[in-house]
């Protein structure tokens, strides 16, 4: 039999098409097309062919704020998967609490990222927040504006109490949807909570968290706003990241052709890793 | 100034304007891009067999999915080319070549 072809079908996507040319193709295009060439504003170009991408490579700012930047993403992810989890089991699975938990989890995703920044720059402040007053009084000589280690304690605990809540509620609704027979079979076999967790709701909860590790390493990777409010790159340049140096070198300095360079870099970066991701999860349903 | 010769590197470097910053150079980049995609489209209309296929690399990979992996490998071949050795890409452009081989062959 025959089947019907209708060529009309491909006008509905033509909306989708348009729009994603002109918010992702056209601008790609034209970092690829800045990253080769030199300009001195009034849109003249010279051509530099490769040499952004060899002096950018080999400079110890960009390797630096690499550095930084993977550093920020992998300790995250090592706190916040592991928290989310253990709070997920946590939460209660029936009865009145679950809404409150629930709610609970999810004001922090409701806070907009530059009012989290703002909000932890004043309740981390030495002598004048929260945090910042009752660390330094506890003989904590803790300053955030001054001191790396501090900065970076400040940055993390930011992000894992503005985050792990997204890793909570994608942990929790794997654990939720495991049906009660499996834990009935597990019970009738003796099985203690921890071979529970091992041999049932952690190969449940695979598919979830793979989003939830895909999710947060794109959202870390790409972090800005957060971290410009709360330390602005500092002190010195400890906790400037990747994105920050980028803007810096974009808008600060209007170095269009490195920071075109410097975007590509970062972007095959991202697409490197979630592509890795996307195969692992793919696999993983296959399996 | 001068016109530049007809596809002499002076003539493929020129910039075409300002909008966009386009080059002839990049163009003839993306024209590869498009026409390295239509290839495909077209190879899968003359010689239907895109299913998944069980690589080197366990994991199902259909013939568009080997076309994205050797173009990022590529990517990145570049990027490694660069920081060791600097430019021309030379030496990164046969590696690309014999790594799309062996996507395209054993992926």
């Amino acid at each position: 039999m025959n089947k019907p072809v209708n060529q009309k079908a491909w006008f509905f996507v033509l909306p989708v098409l348009v729009l994603v040319a002109f918010n992702a193709i056209i601008p790609l295009m034209t970092v690829v097309n800045y990253s080769l060439q030199e300009t001195f504003g009034s849109n003249v170009f010279l051509w530099s062919g490769l040499m952004w991408f060899e002096e950018l490579l080999r400079s110890s700012r960009f390797q630096d704020s690499l550095g930084r930047q993977l550093f920020f993403t992998f300790t995250i992810l090592v706190i916040e998967i592991p928290l989310g989890v253990i709070i997920a089991l946590a939460m209660p699975k029936k009865g009145p609490w679950v809404s409150v938990c629930l709610v609970l989890m999810a004001l922090p995703l409701l806070i907009p990222w530059n009012v989290v920044g703002a909000m932890w720059n004043i309740f981390a402040l030495p002598e004048i927040g929260l945090l910042g007053k009752t660390l330094n009084s506890l003989g904590f000589d803790y300053n955030y504006t001054r001191q790396t280690g501090n900065a970076w304690f400040t940055l993390i605990a930011m992000d894992v109490w503005h985050w792990t809540s997204l890793v909570v509620l994608l942990s929790y609704a794997g654990l939720v949807s495991i049906p009660d027979a499996y834990y009935q079979a597990a019970r009738i076999d003796g099985a203690k909570s921890w071979a529970i967790f091992r041999y049932i709701q952690l190969p449940k909860m695979k598919r979830v968290l793979t989003i939830a590790i895909l999710l947060r390493f794109m959202d870390s990777f790409n972090i800005y706003t957060e971290p410009l409010v709360l330390t602005g790159g500092g002190p010195g340049n400890s906790t400037t990241l990747l994105s920050i140096d980028l803007a810096k070198k974009a808008l600060g300095e209007f170095d269009l052709g490195p920071a075109a360079a410097m975007s590509l870099i970062y972007f095959l970066i991202i697409l490197l890793v979630s592509w890795v991701f996307y195969t692992l999860m793919m696999r993983n349903e296959e399996q | 100034m001068e016109d530049p010769i007809l596809f002499s590197f002076k003539w493929w470097i020129e910039p075409l304007g300002t909008w966009m910053a386009w080059t002839r150079i990049t163009i003839a980049f993306f024209m590869f891009l498009a026409f390295a995609i239509s290839c495909m489209a077209m190879w899968e209309r003359a010689v239907p067999g895109g299913a998944p296929r069980h690589g080197v690399f366990a994991i199902n990979t259909t013939r568009g999915d080997r076309l994205f992996i050797s173009l990022l490998g590529s990517a990145f071949i570049c990027i490694g080319w660069l920081f060791f050795f600097g430019a021309p890409l030379w030496g990164a452009l046969l590696i690309i070549v014999a790594w799309t081989v062996f996507v395209f062959r054993y992926v």
